[in-house]
């Protein structure tokens, strides 16, 4: 069997979860690995579109900045953050990825402060684009390493939505119908949402770990999916692809 | 009548009121004339202390880096800061704490590269009051101020923490029922957008992507245009699909070329990474940052001078043939 590390893993999870024909909002690092190697895998027609303005590029490299010229690269149009976000906001862009310094159970990200936002203990970001996806696209995906002090009761900022509080939350909210959290790709495994509760379960375990662990790095109950499978290995084409022609430099799967 | 059902506790910075808006643009200049000048001249003319500023491009990316550094040099104070998309134009200011008060939307971070140690702790330090909004939002009020109207509505934010600390509304829809979220209008002071060719009036053409630029031109009261290269007034009449920003909008024309480095320029050169490493390195001491803006920013007389301290053309050229992935070294791998 091939060996990998969990980086590769997670990217490869990530690529799998993206069909052809769909189209995605992506940033830098991972995302943006799992979307190429999609690409060049199973989704030769997967729409990779950047907040900057970027539509469908043939990335010829690793973006640095999610508005440097790969994102537009013999792309079939070089918009901008309007015609991005208002094409998420019509409806037609399925996935998106993000990230925060946390995340809860219901998929809501914190990208701006640790501690009160007047006094922060830490400042972040913010924003950026991360809400406008999170709020538009349909299906909002995460890669992350896990930990107790990532994956939280409550963030300190909901910066992005998930969930917000719950089943019908979102709506009441005001925010577009039938959209929110769908999957979270740890390096230990991958999680989805429960239909009812809208809460994070686990649903398949990297190969070697046990519920338990995933349990203990993570700082809030995690509910389980009617059958947890084991995460399926990278296959040997996956990584030849994600290491030659994805990621050559390791710039990302060297992390 | 709208209802509004929620709305955030943020400072609204700008009036969003249109009839004012349109009382200044009544006034504003229309006649053709050369807006040629240094980009000394056009920040002591353009940007005052207090002023609202808003940058183009995004981040490190087609930005205006000559302005930048000479608002930073000409030590402006108590400016407003448009913080959307920002990355090494807001390190920049931050450096110079000229600005007081920000919209934030996205600051202190570099995207991949890491976060500014100095900007985060001058946003740490209490200096800066703030507001919350989102990259989308910020276009979404420039955009308003560029239709000439006093907000725009748009489905995010609402549900979040970035919606309390804003100063939007979520309002009832007077069709459906349903809610949405109302941004109020901005229109800036003065902006600073980095372009690829300009006429001597302002006419100017960009490549590639636009990011929020086409909205925010429209919305600043002035707006300074740095460019790559100055063309005849010809060039942009026999082609005047090209123009992206028509001479009416801009006050000032400043011919810089590399005028985004370290940032990208599309199709010109590609960002210069080591220096921009340098940048986060120099910030992590103090001392030592005080030291490195002496040398690159304040005893340097204009933006050549910083060019030439970054290896000049020789080192514009290994960027442009990374711009166009042309390999001029062999790579030991």
């Amino acid at each position: 069997m091939a060996e990998y590390n969990t980086m590769e893993l997670m990217i490869v999870v990530a690529a799998r979860n993206l069909e052809n024909g769909k189209t995605v909002g992506v940033g830098t690092g991972a995302p943006c690995a799992a979307a190429m190697l999609a690409q060049k895998t199973h989704a030769p027609d997967l729409v990779i579109m950047f907040e900057a303005g970027g539509i469908s590029p043939q990335l010829p490299t690793m973006p640095i900045s999610v508005g440097d010229s790969r994102t537009f690269y013999r792309a079939v149009m070089a918009s901008g953050m309007c015609e991005i976000m208002e094409t998420c906001q019509r409806g037609m862009v399925d996935y998106t990825f993000l990230g925060g310094a946390q995340i809860d159970m219901y998929g809501n990200l914190n990208s701006t402060v640790i501690g009160d936002w007047k006094k922060p203990k830490v400042r972040f970001p913010g924003s950026g684009g991360a809400n406008d996806f999170a709020s538009f696209c349909w299906r909002v995906m995460v890669i992350t390493p896990q930990d107790a002090r990532r994956f939280v009761e409550k963030v300190s900022f909901i910066t992005s939505p998930g969930y917000l509080d719950g089943p019908g939350a979102r709506e009441r909210a005001g925010l577009p119908a039938n959209t929110g959290p769908h999957k979270v790709i740890t390096n230990m495994a991958v999680l989805g949402y429960d239909e009812k509760t809208k809460r994070m379960r686990v649903e398949s375990i990297h190969q070697g770990l046990a519920f338990e662990e995933v349990q203990k790095n993570c700082g809030f109950p995690l509910l389980k999916a009617e059958k947890i499978v084991v995460t399926p290995a990278p296959a040997a084409d996956e990584l030849r692809i994600l290491r030659t022609e994805v990621d050559p430099k390791r710039y990302i799967i060297g992390r | 009548m709208f209802e509004v059902v929620a709305q955030g506790e943020g400072p609204l910075f700008m009036d969003p009121d249109a009839d004012k808006a349109r009382e200044f643009f009544q006034k504003k200049d229309r006649t053709l004339k050369n807006k040629v000048m240094t980009v000394k001249e056009a920040v002591e003319k353009f940007v005052h202390d207090g002023n609202y500023l808003g940058i183009g491009g995004f981040g490190a990316n087609r930005i205006p880096t000559a302005i930048c550094h000479e608002i930073v040099r000409q030590r402006r104070k108590n400016l407003t800061f448009a913080g959307h998309t920002s990355t090494h134009d807001f390190q920049i200011l931050a450096a110079g704490e000229v600005f007081n008060r920000c919209d934030i939307a996205y600051i202190i971070g570099l995207e991949a590269r890491g976060l500014s140690p100095n900007a985060r702790r001058y946003m740490e330090s209490g200096k800066v009051e703030g507001c919350e909004w989102t990259n989308y939002g910020m276009a979404l009020r420039f955009k308003a101020a560029a239709m000439g109207v006093s907000f725009l509505p748009g489905r995010n934010m609402m549900g979040t923490d970035t919606f309390k600390y804003s100063a939007a509304k979520a309002v009832k829809c007077p069709f459906t029922g349903k809610l949405f979220c109302l941004y109020p209008a901005l229109w800036p002071d003065v902006s600073a957008i980095h372009v690829h060719e300009s006429d001597i009036y302002g006419n100017s053409r960009l490549k590639g992507i636009s990011i929020a630029d086409l909205e925010l031109a429209r919305a600043s009261k002035r707006l300074i245009i740095t460019c790559e290269r100055l063309v005849h007034n010809d060039v942009i009449r026999n082609d005047p699909t090209h123009t992206a920003i028509p001479y009416y909008l801009v006050d000032a024309v400043c011919e810089v070329p590399y005028g985004s480095f370290p940032g990208n320029m599309p199709y010109e050169y590609f960002s210069d990474e080591e220096h921009l490493r340098l940048w986060m390195k120099s910030e992590e001491d103090l001392e030592k940052f005080k030291k490195f803006l002496d040398q690159y920013i304040y005893w340097t007389k204009d933006f050549n001078e910083y060019l030439d301290l970054c290896g000049g053309i020789q080192r514009i050229n290994d960027l442009r043939a990374e711009e166009h992935l042309i390999q001029i070294k062999n790579h030991k791998e």
